[in-house]
């Protein structure tokens, strides 16, 4: 310590080395030894009450691990057993009341062929008897959902290609920058067959025999939905099977020639942008009284019912196309 | 209704319950197909048959087929192997 006054700076400097908690009086009563009695004294006092920390943190720890014995036990034994009878009943109880609800909803709701119940209002009335006359369809459905409803089936068929949209964002595995194929993808590929022998013989007859009357089928469906029952959602499902059948019997090689992203977002674009422009027509001669190229023609014809029929391809297109693209990107994230 | 429709809603309501009690997921899988196919049929006992068609194509094969990647995926339809058989 320096004799004459410290600076402040030196102060701070000192206390810095020190680091002691003790300021400069203090240091000198310390440095005199002015009382060794209470020294001694400070001494016992803090061996006391070390010895009373330690004792209490024996206690302490004991008393823990004595609780956590207890508990232990209770969740090994009587615990487990208390909850799981209490979550099933509680699960029981939540199953039970939802049930008890809809029951009530459902004896709410008129009886099934009333017909003074308030579904049978003049909406339908009219649907059931203009709506050949007025669509030119034979199948009251098809009328319905590409005539008089039409844009709802467009919004369903666009939810359809977001949902297809969404899924190519996320499971899509991308060759890296330099155009080769990444880690994930080799692994993917390589467990594409992890269960399935590549080249089966049974399933690859059996698809040959199928997949051709698998196809017309749903071909039929969507050319046939305005006359008998289905349309472009069904049949576009029926193809889309189909098409994943063949998928799974001769690999990814054999579909690869004629599907491709490519090919899905052009036949999906495609279909969507004639639907709104087509019914887009229709609406606006329809709303304006303008004379419509388009006539219902014949009922009961294949080349009637004005757009019903090309705009249940354009359905059927979309939806096989999006569930076809849902199975490969499910599956190995490509195609 | 007849008593085939009410043996279809029997099987329907056993159908249901199995799906959601069986440990197995494959198991599952397999009984909701079933599900689906007979919903289809009483779709077509309650004069709908569009909906029968769609039911049968997109329940009872996309989304099984979907469900089957899935678990595929999820490594849950490894064939469990016996200890004795791993050591070979």
């Amino acid at each position: 310590m320096n004799s004459s006054k410290p600076s402040l700076k030196q102060k701070f400097t000192a206390w810095l080395e020190n680091a002691s908690m003790l300021d400069d009086a203090m240091e000198k009563d310390l440095a005199k030894g002015s009382d060794l009695k209470a020294q001694e004294n400070e001494k016992a006092v803090y061996e006391a009450w070390e010895q009373r920390q330690k004792n209490r943190h024996d206690t302490a720890v004991q008393e823990e691990h004595a609780l956590y014995e207890r508990i232990h036990h209770w969740t090994m034994t009587g615990g487990a057993k208390t909850a799981t009878i209490l979550y099933r009943l509680f699960c029981i109880f939540v199953c039970l009341a939802v049930t008890a609800f809809m029951l009530m909803m459902v004896l709410d709701m008129p009886a099934y062929g009333n017909a003074n119940s308030p579904v049978n209002n003049e909406v339908s009335a009219r649907y059931i008897e203009k709506g050949m006359e007025e669509t030119g369809a034979v199948n009251i459905v098809a009328g319905m959902i590409l005539d008089y409803r039409a844009f709802d089936t467009l919004g369903e068929s666009t939810v359809l290609f977001i949902a297809a949209c969404a899924v190519l964002t996320l499971l899509r595995i991308d060759l890296n920058r330099h155009g080769l194929p990444t880690e994930e993808l080799i692994a993917a590929e390589a467990d594409d067959r992890h269960h399935e022998p590549k080249d089966d013989v049974i399933l690859q007859r059996s698809a040959a025999l199928l997949v051709p009357i698998i196809l017309l089928f749903g071909i039929y469906i969507i050319f046939n939905g305005h006359l008998s029952p289905g349309g472009g959602f069904s049949g576009g499902a029926i193809i889309g099977a189909g098409m994943i059948l063949y998928l799974n019997a001769f690999g990814f090689k054999a579909t690869g020639k004629i599907m491709n992203f490519r090919v899905f977002t052009v036949i999906t674009f495609c279909s969507l942008m004639f639907y709104g422009l087509a019914k887009t027509y229709s609406f606006f001669t329809g709303a304006n009284h303008l004379h419509s190229i388009i006539s219902p023609g014949i009922p009961g014809n294949i080349f009637s019912a004005g757009l019903i029929l090309p705009l249940n391809i354009a359905v059927g297109m979309v939806v096989a196309c999006t569930m076809y693209v849902f199975y490969a990107l499910f599956r190995k994230g490509g195609m | 209704m007849t008593l085939f429709t009410y043996v279809l809603l029997g099987f329907l309501i056993v159908s249901a319950l199995c799906v959601s009690l069986f440990k197995n997921l494959l198991t599952a899988v397999v009984v909701f197909m079933s599900y689906s196919l007979v919903m289809s049929v009483i779709w077509m006992l309650l004069e709908s048959p569009d909906l029968a068609i769609t039911e049968a194509a997109v329940g009872a094969g996309v989304t099984s087929v979907l469900f089957f990647i899935t678990l595929k995926k999820l490594h849950a339809i490894e064939k469990r192997r016996k200890p004795e058989n791993e050591q070979q």
